[in-house]
């Protein structure tokens, strides 16, 4: 049943990802709604095999790769629509419909292997990490899309080459406001799956921090959208800078999530492992 | 059936002095209007006149003589020979007359394509001509299927899209880069017709102060007044670019009026927040290597005249879309002006057969002596009868019993029951052999 809904939404994801590319080439209304729509077919589909699993488990499927992609991906799908609802920036949908199509996509290629992990994972505490981490990786997801579209239509004005993306793409403005507010999102979500971390690593290891390279990775992260936060605040850093520092700070986190859970080991190791 | 005929000019085939000489006033409109409507052989007209173009559009039965008329009226009402001219004049019968008129209202046949005023002018003379009853059930139907498709046309491709004028592109320009241009602050240092226009176009944007920095103090005042800004001193531009959003630039100054410098030195100031210059000056005013700079753009008047020719050849491929479009339409349309045509050949054979009902009752009735209810009787199940016959091929021809060619059954019709012997203006043989062919 998961692995049906899971396809679904596959099938939705890519679905809305023509709705959206076909939007950018052809301009008409009915492509972004039909993208939009389609994408929130996605999201639900996505979400009811994550419950269907807890159901029948017994326990929030985070517990190897993937799960947690499964996660994200429905994380990135919903995050997107909340966005795409308050700021109207259709053309992001190119960004977000294929990277959800694109996990979840990975994610059911990946064995189903039973869980390995003895932790009682039904805490309130572990999930609430859980979810608000996943939620701000998808709003910094959105922030290097953002920062992506930024940086093609700053270089189509600078340059004065009115080609296919200056028409297609909105103004700058809406572009930094919007890797901004993601940037924003990202980092109260971040910071409070970090807090509650802690306070779980307190209650089941009796410490705070572990020197775990997550929870160092997780740190260097945190610093980094912490400068780049108040830089934008202290003096102003926008538009290019800022565009360039959310793609690198999404690299960060790529390596972070995946990264660090391959070519490292520590006690998240597990929730990346197939 | 009458004939759609349409004659004119445009800037494509009279030059400027000509078209002057024969634009018409709205009061010159009415009366010749009148002179149309009061000769015998022009059934309904509509005259456009604009800058760029006069044209008239005509029913008539005989088309031949109305084109002398209009050409004479012209002559008369303009007092210009008619042989000044007849050269630069078009003439457009039926289709072609349609497809013309069509081409006109959606801005295909403008001067600057995609020019949304034209619609307008249009408008404005049909509303004349329906003032003086000038315009019929043709002419009425033929303008507002014109609306139709115009609109369709806007809407449908992008031929109104993207800027097409310097000032306007600055514009767009401006909107790519803050999105609402709703309270930006505008400096225009100089002036000049280009400069002005994008600053007034910008106050329709709702920008926000505008400041004016001029070599001539008085001179600067005197623009501040018009667009109801500040007037500053020359030597205050580099701190009032703090300030300002947008830099519109248009001196005779030999050398750089805004050095590199000096926007360096006001970006952290203003937090950088997006600087955006429109310098149209030659020699140029602005540092192009301002644009270099991030959260600063620049636009010279090259930059923007590429713009402009990107958007014109943009305007022109959407023309191409426009023209598939008014090939339906004129399609349609030609379809319910044949379809005129049924009406009164309907109308021929139920008098035709009505008149026949009529002898033959009078002959027989003569000889019966009945009651007059018995008589009335009779009379009432000859009208059944006639209706009840006359039912299909109404139908067949009225609907979509025919639906390839109209006029071919209409013809037939006509043949098979002699009905054009009895009419005065019997159709052209030769029609019979190439109309059919025509809708192939």
């Amino acid at each position: 049943m998961t692995a049906f809904f899971s396809m679904a939404a596959i099938l939705f994801y890519l679905l809305s990802t023509a709705g959206y590319v076909s939007y950018l080439f052809l301009q008409k209304n009915r492509l972004h709604q039909a993208g939009c729509a389609l994408l929130g077919a996605g999201f639900l589909c996505n979400l009811l095999s994550i419950i269907y699993e807890f159901v029948a488990t017994g326990r929030f499927p985070v517990q190897n790769l993937q799960e947690t992609l499964s996660v994200a991906a429905c994380t990135l799908a919903g995050l997107f629509l909340v966005f795409q609802y308050r700021y109207r920036l259709r053309v992001l949908g190119v960004f977000a419909a294929p990277l959800a199509a694109l996990t979840l996509s990975v994610s059911v290629q990946l064995p189903r292997g039973p869980s390995q992990i003895e932790i009682v994972f039904n805490n309130f505490w572990i999930i609430f990490h859980v979810v608000v981490i996943f939620i701000g990786n998808a709003a910094f997801a959105l922030a290097c899309g953002a920062g992506i579209l930024y940086l093609v239509q700053e270089s189509a004005i600078k340059g004065k080459n009115h080609g296919f993306f200056f028409h297609r793409l909105p103004s700058l403005n809406i572009l930094d406001t919007v890797g901004y507010a993601s940037i924003v999102v990202g980092f109260t979500m971040f910071t409070l799956g970090l807090i509650t971390g802690f306070l779980y690593a307190k209650l089941v290891w009796g410490r705070f921090w572990n020197w775990d390279p997550k929870e160092v990775w997780s740190g260097v992260m945190w610093l980094f959208y912490a400068a780049l936060l108040h830089e934008r605040l202290a003096s102003g850093w926008r538009g290019r800078k800022a565009a360039i520092m959310s793609i690198i700070g999404f690299g960060v986190l790529l390596f972070t999530f995946l990264g660090v859970n391959f070519f490292l080991s520590g006690h998240h190791g597990a929730f990346t492992r197939w | 059936m009458d004939d759609i005929i349409l004659l004119g000019l445009n800037h494509k085939t009279a030059p400027v002095e000509l078209r002057e000489c024969l634009a018409f006033s709205d009061e010159e409109t009415d009366s010749l209007l009148r002179s149309f409507s009061e000769h015998p052989i022009i059934k309904e007209s509509i005259l456009i006149s604009t800058c760029n173009r006069v044209e008239i559009l005509l029913t008539t039965s005989d088309s031949d003589a109305a084109l002398g008329t209009a050409e004479r009226f012209i002559s008369e009402y303009k007092r210009i020979p008619i042989s000044r001219f007849r050269e630069n004049l078009y003439i457009h019968k039926g289709d072609a007359a349609i497809r013309h008129i069509f081409r006109v209202a959606a801005s295909l046949d403008s001067m600057v394509v995609g020019e949304p005023q034209i619609l307008g002018q249009i408008k404005d003379a049909y509303r004349i001509a329906t003032q003086k009853r000038t315009s019929g059930v043709i002419l009425n139907r033929l303008l507002h299927k014109t609306f139709f498709v115009a609109k369709r046309v806007r809407s449908e491709t992008g031929i109104g899209d993207h800027a097409v004028s310097i000032s306007y592109a600055a514009i767009e320009l401006g909107r790519k880069i803050f999105g609402s241009l709703e309270g930006m602050r505008v400096l225009l240092i100089g002036a000049g017709e280009m400069a002005e226009l994008a600053v007034e176009h910008l106050i329709r944007h709702r920008a926000g102060e505008i400041y004016v920095a001029n070599r001539t103090f008085e001179r600067g005042m005197e623009l501040a007044r018009r667009f109801q800004g500040t007037a500053i001193r020359f030597d205050e531009i580099g701190g009032m670019l703090q300030e300002a959003d947008i830099i519109i630039s248009s001196t005779g100054a030999s050398g750089y009026v805004v050095q590199r410098n000096e926007v360096k030195a006001v970006m952290r100031g203003r937090k950088h927040r997006p600087l955006f210059f429109i310098d149209i000056a030659v020699p140029r005013d602005i540092d192009p290597r301002i644009n270099r700079m991030d959260n600063a753009y620049v636009y010279d008047i090259d930059d923007l005249k590429g713009v402009i020719d990107e958007n014109i050849e943009d305007r022109n491929r959407e023309a191409i879309k426009a023209e598939r479009i008014i090939d339906a339409a004129v399609v349609s349309f030609r379809k319910w002006y044949r379809s005129l045509d049924v009406v009164p050949t309907i109308k021929a054979l139920r008098e035709k057969m009505a008149a026949i009902a009529r002898s033959e009752m009078e002959k027989t009735l003569a000889g019966l002596h009945l009651s007059e209810g018995d008589a009335g009787a009779i009379h009432r199940m000859t009208d059944a009868l006639i209706n009840k016959m006359m039912h299909d091929p109404t139908i067949f021809l009225k609907n979509n019993g025919c639906q390839r060619d109209k006029a071919f059954y209409v013809d037939i019709t006509r043949k098979l029951f002699n009905l054009d012997s009895a009419e005065p203006n019997s159709t052209d043989p030769g029609e019979f052999q190439h109309r059919p062919e025509e809708e192939l």
